[in-house]
């Protein structure tokens, strides 16, 4: 099964004192476990560029098209077993502790 | 038929755990177990009925399934017969998968909670809509799409392990405190099926106390249930209910409990808490250690209030008064020290304070209550 993991800033992250994991250890460990498929970190907001085309024209508008105030600042595709690993492996994410991450199935159409 | 009916509340759950495990079928699985229902309702009256009922339809459910896979899907026969022919599983263990698949965390409490009622406990979706006070699509809707997250965030059908299970256990209790609560003074079928739900879930696990103390707590709340409630529908306080309308039986079977449970987290010391009033009077001392205790694990305002009722009845109503939290526009507080005044001897003081407590509450039986509170001084 796999997840996209979209790995997002927290504008007013809580303040989490517990001890906040490693993001080098995170990548190896998921790596060698063969759960991590791919993922990468993304340019900030402002290199974003969003298409819509419409009535057939191509139209592109500077920055992200949707007004959130939460950033996607990366993403890791995951292949696990079911949604507790999924989340095993999320939670173990340095971001998770400082940001937020959110799991999104395949849709497996 | 009445066998039929009791054998359906006694299980359902039992039949739609196994056929989830064996088909990870969620729809087939109510639709399997709803048509061996319709099979013992034609056959139990004219062949009696059989002597392990729950048996009997879990093995009339599989074979409808298997029936249906095979229709459905004929490449498919030998894999899942093969499976489906597997030797006798202990179907504890699916119950179990079954409630916390329902209460997964991932899912939003709204949807765990109709979808264990639906799930687990066999009630009709027309009875969820009603007692959640949404129409009968409203409710098709959320536990369909509480089924669709399930298949498609592959929520696993297990009982977690490790911190795992410590960490969502809370959460399937938190689902039958309010599936109990939903009960308590309206829809009383709720409050039963909570305390069945939870008293099969303490035989299902019999080393958490908190699932034997959950238990004991309901028990304790629900002896008073003929008890709570006037003829005009308005709530009786407990020093003025009606004690030999009380479930005798519930009280000593929580009492029970409570003996052989040992205190390991908040349900124990409100189950506790509860028990302190079961006698012919209420043991205040003993409810206000309580509330000490509680207060160190759950500080929350309402605990405060009560610990400060409980040790005002148990010490004397200054010391009470002493411990009041500060809470600004919180009518239970100005109720409470309106109590408590008049039981250390100002009535005038405690007049006021009971028509400040009356203009702070909405219109209905409990400003009633105040109300007629002052005007006794």
């Amino acid at each position: 099964m796999k997840y996209m993991m979209f790995v997002c800033s927290d504008p007013e992250p809580e303040t989490d004192d517990s001890r906040v994991p490693d993001i080098e250890v995170w990548v190896a460990e998921n790596d060698a476990a063969g759960r991590r498929v791919t993922g990468n970190v993304l340019a900030p907001p402002s290199a974003a560029t969003t298409v819509r085309v419409r009535g057939g024209q191509t139209m592109l508008t500077d920055g992200p098209f949707t007004e959130t105030k939460e950033v996607i600042v990366g993403f890791d595709i995951l292949e696990c077993a079911d949604l507790d690993e999924a989340i095993a492996v999320a939670a173990a994410h340095p971001m998770a502790h400082a940001g937020r991450i959110e799991l999104r199935p395949y849709a497996d159409l | 038929m009445d066998a039929v009916a009791q054998a359906h509340r006694e299980h359902w759950g039992r039949i739609v755990a196994t056929l989830i495990r064996v088909t990870g079928d969620w729809t087939l699985a109510e639709d399997c177990a709803q048509d061996a229902l319709a099979v013992a309702l034609e056959r139990w009256p004219r062949d009696g009925v059989p002597g392990n009922p729950g048996g009997w339809l879990v093995t009339v459910a599989r074979n409808r399934a298997l029936d249906q896979i095979r229709r459905a899907a004929v490449e498919q026969r030998k894999l899942r017969e093969a499976v489906m022919i597997e030797p006798p599983h202990d179907d504890t263990d699916d119950r179990l998968s079954l409630i916390f698949t329902c209460c997964h965390p991932a899912l939003a409490l709204e949807a765990r909670v109709a979808l264990t009622l639906r799930t687990v406990a066999g009630l009709s979706t027309a009875d969820i809509a009603r007692a959640f006070l949404v129409t009968e699509p409203t409710m098709t809707r959320r536990i369909t799409r509480a089924k669709a997250k399930i298949a498609q965030a592959r929520i696993p059908y297990r009982v977690p392990e490790g911190d795992a299970l410590g960490e969502r256990l809370p959460g399937v209790l938190a689902v039958l405190y309010l599936l109990f609560n939903r009960g308590y003074d309206g829809e009383t079928v709720l409050a039963d099926e909570a305390i069945r739900l939870t008293r099969m879930l303490a035989g299902l696990m019999p080393g958490e106390s908190e699932v034997a103390s959950l238990l004991a707590l309901f028990l304790v709340q629900h002896s008073r249930r003929h008890a709570r409630r006037d003829e005009r529908g308005d709530l009786v306080p407990l020093d003025r209910q009606d004690r030999t309308r009380w479930d005798r039986a519930a009280i000593a079977e929580a009492l029970e409990i409570l003996l052989r449970t040992p205190i390991e987290g908040p349900y124990a010391l409100h189950a506790r808490i509860a028990a302190g009033h079961v006698g012919a009077e209420s043991d205040w001392r003993s409810i206000a250690l309580w509330y000490d205790e509680l207060a160190r694990v759950q500080p929350t305002a309402v605990v405060e209030l009560n610990r400060a009722v409980a040790h005002g009845y148990a010490y004397g109503p200054e010391v009470g008064l002493e411990m009041l939290p500060k809470l600004d526009n919180y009518p239970l507080v100005t109720a409470v020290e309106a109590d408590l005044t008049a039981r250390a001897g100002r009535p005038e003081d405690a007049k006021r304070l009971f028509r400040r407590a009356a203009a702070e509450t909405p219109d209905g039986p409990e400003r009633r209550a105040l109300l007629s509170r002052a005007d006794e001084l």
